[in-house]
């Protein structure tokens, strides 16, 4: 059966308190999830209580921050710190997001952080996006073409053509939101996720483009593309705002017209 | 059981069913709320007129073949043993099947 409770060594305990030093008023307290392969121990929940006049506006420079000046062990991707490289991605106030582009002042309260939803953890917010990239892999995420463009140019495409691919290719796979679809928590070694659909559908839509038809042949599975149930967690999650539920959606759309 | 191109027929069948179920069930529903069935004798009255006992027959077909479809969905989502994926699968279909030719055959016992 799909899995609703957690393993037993996966229950998550309370951690270290990190209280604020020194005397400031501007305070917040951030509880972020850790857990290291390295002991035997149980995640636990450490707080770190910063100071916000000290502190970048955005939650990845608290972070940035309590892994300066706090806990050096504190373990996070990043890369970019401006939404473009993905790297970030992790669950914020209950929401999975990109931290360098989640605001401090937008969450009420404390800060909750924990890893992406339903992955396995490598350490801390770390989590493993093998699989995930073996199934983007999988959809072949570049162009297709059997003929030749003309000799020393670059394929054409219409301004037109080119509006097709608006809110797809700005995608910067950081997996927000396959790992925020409880379709694919319970299928996600079989079901493609919204992420990769998207990208499926980023070259399907692309009009220079030449193998759609094996593209949509191959996504024609009742695992692979229709364990998507339009519950929209998706494009709410989305930090870039784009719709991975339209692009699905579009997808089958095309596979009703073939058949 | 979950061969290639199921995916889109499965899709399709199952919208095409909920979007004909639409009518039948507001014409059912609608049906049993204002022809003033009130006895044992109206009813069997009602079920042998010809329209009705078709609209009836083409709801249970409709119901149970939605039914199973939709509950194959759940099956598939949630049930990660092989084996038990199989076999609810199965009972599914076979329930559905017995249960739709069992309501059409009691339509038909009346009507006839």
């Amino acid at each position: 059966m799909a899995e609703f409770a957690l393993p037993k060594h996966s229950k998550i305990v309370k951690g270290i308190d990190y209280p604020i030093k020194s005397d400031c008023e501007n305070t917040k307290k951030i509880n972020v999830y850790r857990w290291s392969p390295d002991d035997d121990e149980n995640p636990r929940i450490d707080s770190y209580t910063i100071d916000l006049d000290q502190c970048g506006p955005m939650v990845l420079d608290a972070l940035i921050k309590i892994k300066q000046e706090i806990d050096s062990s504190l373990t996070f991707r990043r890369s970019c710190r401006e939404g473009i490289c993905g790297s970030c991605s992790m669950n914020i106030d209950g929401t999975n997001t990109l931290a360098c582009l989640k605001s401090i002042d937008d969450v009420k309260g404390d800060i909750n952080i924990y890893p992406l939803p339903h992955m396995e953890v490598i350490k801390d917010l770390v989590p493993d996006l093998s699989k995930a990239y073996e199934q983007l892999t999988s959809v072949k995420p570049w162009l297709q073409s059997k003929s030749d463009p003309e000799k020393g140019k670059s394929r054409k495409q219409s301004p037109k053509e080119r509006e097709k691919i608006d809110g797809l290719w700005e995608c910067v796979l950081c997996f927000s939101c396959s790992t925020s679809c409880p379709s694919y928590w319970w299928n996600g070694d079989k079901y493609l996720g919204p992420a990769v659909l998207l990208q499926a559908y980023r070259w399907i839509a692309d009009s220079r483009d030449e193998n759609t038809e094996q593209r949509l042949e191959e996504l024609e599975d009742s695992f692979k593309l229709y364990r998507c149930h339009t519950i929209m967690n998706c494009t709410k999650t989305c930090p870039k705002g784009l719709n991975p539920a339209k692009a699905i959606g579009e997808i089958k759309r095309l596979q009703l017209e073939r058949k | 059981m979950q061969s290639k191109s199921h995916g889109v027929v499965h899709w399709k069948l199952q919208r095409i069913s909920a979007i004909a179920m639409i009518p039948l069930v507001i014409w059912f529903v609608s049906s049993l709320t204002f022809s003033l069935i009130n006895s044992y004798d109206q009813s069997v009255a009602w079920l042998q007129n010809p329209l009705n006992a078709t609209g009836l027959v083409l709801l249970f077909g409709t119901l149970y073949f939605h039914a199973a479809s939709g509950l194959q969905v759940v099956i598939e989502d949630y049930v990660h043993n092989e084996g038990l994926k199989i076999i609810s699968l199965i009972l599914i279909k076979l329930i559905s099947i017995l249960l739709g030719v069992l309501s059409i055959l009691c339509v038909l016992k009346i009507y006839l």
